[in-house]
């Protein structure tokens, strides 16, 4: 017993972060289960908005825009993480000058503010006379999350001994296959870091989504035009659904990795 | 009558303005264990990974069987390699790893499980097949870098200090199953080392290279025996060397006396460089020697005793001998006619470049050098093709 | 074939998507509408709206930085103590948040502060009769600032102080440090490079915003994340958008370019001290 004791300062201190934090989490919630649908007060819980999440044609819009986002997500983060894999690969047989300076280049996005990312290729779409719409949505994504997965993917590069792609050349691979057999397999793991980084960032992405998706809403855009008359109850149900996803995908993750298990 | 297998013909390679290799030209004989011998940055690596295919020369051919296969790409060719630090596949497993390059060339499946349990066996791994390569201890990974190379029944095999990341015991073990691997397998054996020992016990003939350039070749004991110059007698053993000039055929003046040799063909009074091995000198008591001088010391070497004598004219010589003197003592040394070994001195400078191999700590290090090469270097090279 | 060729695809991507959006964006920030070169532009963001606009962006992204440094430093630090248990655990807790949507959060938080609401509720509750506005102030901007940034604070810097060798920590105490002495000589310069890149990643997003100011402040406080976005969207005058993303950019960089500077100069010092020391 005395163990609760310890240190009480400090677990006070972390407490009180995290109910800063998590306030307006518990807040959205809780709205969620209210039987009114103003967030005036709480009358009664229920199930009402998740019912009405899923069956009332007023939450198309709503439906629709997790479906972009999702969509978004899923096809950026695929797409972007081959094509970073393969531009990472290439970069990597570069001499240290010419490979700096492209990963320099690379840099830029990341260090930009979104903000300016997000005009500068909002400026780029309207020039190039591309529709704006789930394409140039996509193509954004595809634009910061590639330079992400470059920088995943490149340390685990830098780990591989060249030695091993040398080794099955040598057993009779040609270059492609000895990529594919050898190198691909030793830095998977920074593939799979990039990819899910690439998928999180995308679905979370206002910014840049903002300026480039047009007519065509994902979650984020279609929150903020909500948020002047006020988001409906249906929202929060779904962020709510959302989240206990992502929880018991990361519980999951924890379990099978034995990481949050073991300590 | 011995057949030649590979022709290395006028090798000159440059990175980035250095000239790694100059002009090397020698010729592998079939089913013969040949040994590229020099220190780190004599370029006998870059020779066996032009063997490999995995750099081209800039100028010189490569003919294999009479082919030339100087462009050939590495897995097109009839080599297979040892690696440096082996290389062995850290994502797969024993079998795996040595099945590589079996189901690359799509044998069929009884025949690949036939031919890695054979290997395995070979290597005396028989058992291990399904463990993975990590928890592995470093002999017998080295053990799986060779059957993952010799299950390719390749004609030659090219190793690339293999044995330098063992601790010397297993170092000695595996020297001897080396060379018997060789003669059981048939095949030709070319072995890069920086151990002049490893490579006087196991190889058929030696290729002694230093700063690009092939300095002698020939059989162990001629190399030990009859040094080419300076370099060879330093790099092989360990040698006093002695500035000299023969007078005529058969004499030779060093140290301060004039000595009966063996050699002959120098022009009149032509300056030499004169080499004695240390186990060839003779202690006797000082009236009795051709030169005399006085012990500064003695190491208990375990087979012998290293003494070394600082002559009157202030040469220390290095003298192996199973019996001692007393530091201090005055001695005099005999050297026979024909343990004299007689240089002409090098004429360019490119020979007399000199490296400290009797020095640990700069041999250690120039060895981490050879193991870690420059990693813009190598990641220049890159995965090219 | 060269491996390089694998990059190629990649070259042309980054040239378009990378190289051509900055490019064009300072085109437009120096040209007029009519084609002409013209710094009309900036000089017009040197008007005095302009520069408080850009002055009020810098002081809030600065507080904020500060501020989460201050919550953020004693939480990675008691995080990466292993004095409790389960540590791991609770560092995942704090990254959690992010994953609900960020203007979701962002928006309960101007539920959270309106007058009416659950704060101002209990404000009253406990006394306070009249609760001053808290929702569309500075405060409140600031507030969903530190809200959203603060992770990005704690997760480097509880990198920082996790890769630390406990040992150097233990040495110092051996050698009779006191705990305040080992904290400033050991533990805080080995946390630095947490701290540098907790800074800047706070510092950029909380500089350009304009989501949280137009969620919490109401619209009333213009940031300059808010004039790019007007000028873009509203305004239509991308020359002007286009130079005052360029100012803010430009901002940002030296910004960074102080921080770093100033933690390398922190260094430079320390190396200058051992060499004299080692002189005597």
């Amino acid at each position: 017993m005395k163990q609760a004791f310890r240190y009480p300062l400090r677990k006070l201190y972390l407490a009180l972060l995290l109910i800063f934090l998590y306030a307006p989490l518990m807040v959205l919630i809780v709205y969620s289960f209210n039987k009114s649908g103003d967030m005036g007060g709480f009358t009664g819980f229920s199930f009402k908005w998740y019912i009405e999440l899923f069956t009332n044609p007023r939450n198309d819009g709503v439906l629709q825009a997790l479906y972009i986002t999702l969509a978004v997500a899923a096809l950026s983060s695929v797409i972007s993480t081959v094509f970073g894999t393969i531009a990472a690969l290439g970069i990597y047989a570069y001499r240290r000058g010419v490979r700096n300076a492209i990963l320099n280049i690379t840099y830029l996005p990341m260090l930009n503010p979104d903000i300016v990312t997000g005009v500068s290729l909002m400026v780029v779409m309207t020039f190039a006379r591309l529709p704006f719409g789930f394409l140039t949505l996509l193509l954004s994504h595809i634009g910061f999350n590639v330079p992400y997965v470059i920088f995943s993917v490149l340390p685990k590069l830098g780990q591989v001994d060249t030695r091993t792609y040398e080794a099955a050349l040598d057993l009779g691979a040609t270059p492609g296959r000895a990529i594919r057999k050898v190198v691909i397999p030793q830095i998977m793991p920074g593939i799979i870091t990039g990819g899910l980084l690439a998928f999180t960032l995308s679905l979370d992405d206002f910014v840049i989504s903002y300026f480039c998706s047009g007519e065509v809403q994902n979650l984020s855009v279609l929150v903020y035009s909500m948020a002047r008359k006020g988001v409906t109850p249906e929202l929060n149900a779904l962020s709510t659904l959302m989240f206990i996803v992502v929880l018991g995908l990361l519980l999951l993750i924890n379990r099978r990795s034995d990481s949050v298990i073991s300590f | 009558m011995p057949e030649k297998l590979i022709e290395l013909q006028h090798i000159t390679k440059v990175f980035d303005g250095v000239t790694v290799l100059d002009d090397v030209d020698f010729y592998i004989n079939r089913n013969e264990f040949i040994t590229l011998l020099g220190p780190s940055g004599c370029g006998k690596t870059t020779t066996l990974r032009i063997l490999g295919g995995f750099e081209k020369p800039d100028e010189g051919r490569v003919l294999f069987e009479g082919v030339d296969i100087t462009t050939i790409p590495p897995y097109k060719r009839q080599l297979n390699t040892v690696f440096q630090r082996y290389a062995l596949f850290p994502h797969m497993n024993v079998f795996d790893n040595i099945a590589f390059g079996l189901h690359i060339n799509k044998r069929p499946k009884d025949e690949v499980r036939q031919r890695v349990m054979d290997a395995l066996r070979l290597v005396d791994l028989t058992g291990f097949e399904y463990r993975h390569v990590d928890s592995l201890s470093g002999g017998q990974q080295q053990r799986v870098a060779i059957a993952r190379a010799i299950v390719n029944r390749p004609q030659v095999l090219l190793l690339d200090e293999p044995l330098a990341a063992l601790d010397l015991k297993m170092r000695k073990g595996m020297q001897r199953e080396l060379k018997e691997m060789q003669q059981q397998l048939g095949i030709t054996f070319v072995y890069v080392t920086h151990d002049q020992e490893e490579a006087l016990t196991m190889s058929d003939t030696i290729v002694v290279m230093n700063g690009g350039v092939l300095q002698q070749i020939g059989p162990p004991t001629s190399i030990y025996n009859e040094p080419k110059n300076r370099f060879v007698a330093r790099f092989i053993g360990e040698s006093n060397i002695l500035d000299g000039i023969m007078p005529k055929d058969c004499l030779v003046r060093f140290g301060g006396a004039e000595f009966e040799c063996v050699d002959t063909g120098f022009a009149p009074d032509e300056a030499v460089d004169v080499v004695v091995r240390p186990e060839d000198i003779y202690i006797v008591d000082e009236k009795n020697g051709h030169i005399t001088g006085e012990v500064i010391s003695v190491t208990f070497m375990g087979m012998f005793n290293e003494i070394i004598v600082r002559a009157d004219d202030g040469f220390e010589w290095r003298i192996q001998d199973t019996g001692s003197r007393p530091v201090g003592s005055r001695v005099g040394l005999i050297v026979r006619p024909d343990d004299i070994h007689i240089m002409p001195q090098p004429k360019d400078s490119t020979e007399a470049v000199e490296v400290n191999v009797f020095d640990a700590d700069a041999a250690e290090e120039a060895f981490a050098e050879e193991l870690e090469p420059d990693p813009a270097a190598m990641e220049d090279k890159g995965y090219d093709a | 074939m060269t491996r390089k060729s694998l990059s190629y695809p990649y070259l042309v991507w980054m040239a378009l998507f990378i190289l051509l959006p900055l490019g064009l964006i300072i085109y437009y920030s120096v040209t007029s509408d009519n084609g002409g070169f013209t710094l009309e532009h900036f000089s017009r963001f040197l008007e005095k709206d302009y520069l408080m606009v850009l002055a009020r962006s810098l002081w809030l992204a600065l507080i904020c930085t500060v501020i989460c440094l201050l919550l953020g430093y004693p939480a990675a630090y008691i995080l990466a103590s292993r004095t409790l248990k389960r540590a791991n655990m609770l560092l995942v807790l704090f990254l959690l948040p992010m994953w609900m949507n960020f203007l979701l959060r962002t928006y309960a938080w101007a539920f959270l502060l309106e007058r009416g609401g659950i704060i101002y509720t209990f404000l009253q509750k406990i006394g306070i009769s009249d609760p001053p506005p808290m929702l569309n102030t500075q405060g409140a901007i600031v507030l969903g600032m530190v809200y959203n940034f603060l992770p990005f604070m704690v997760l480097p810097i509880y990198t920082a102080l996790s890769k630390m060798d406990h040992h150097l920590v233990e040495a110092a105490y051996d050698l009779g440090a006191t705990p305040v002495r080992v904290f400033g000589k050991i533990t805080l310069p080995l946390s630095m490079p947490g701290v540098i890149s907790g800074i800047t990643m706070v510092f950029m997003p909380s500089a350009s915003t304009f989501v949280i100011s137009k969620l919490l402040g109401g619209g009333k406080q213009m940031l300059i994340g808010d004039l790019i976005e007007s000028q873009f969207t509203i305004y239509r005058n991308w020359h002007f958008g286009s130079a005052v993303s360029i100012v803010l950019m430009l901002f940002i960089l030296l910004s960074m370019r102080m921080v770093n500077g100033a933690s390398e100069a922190d260094l430079d010092r320390g190396k200058s001290r051992e060499k004299r020391r080692r002189r005597a």
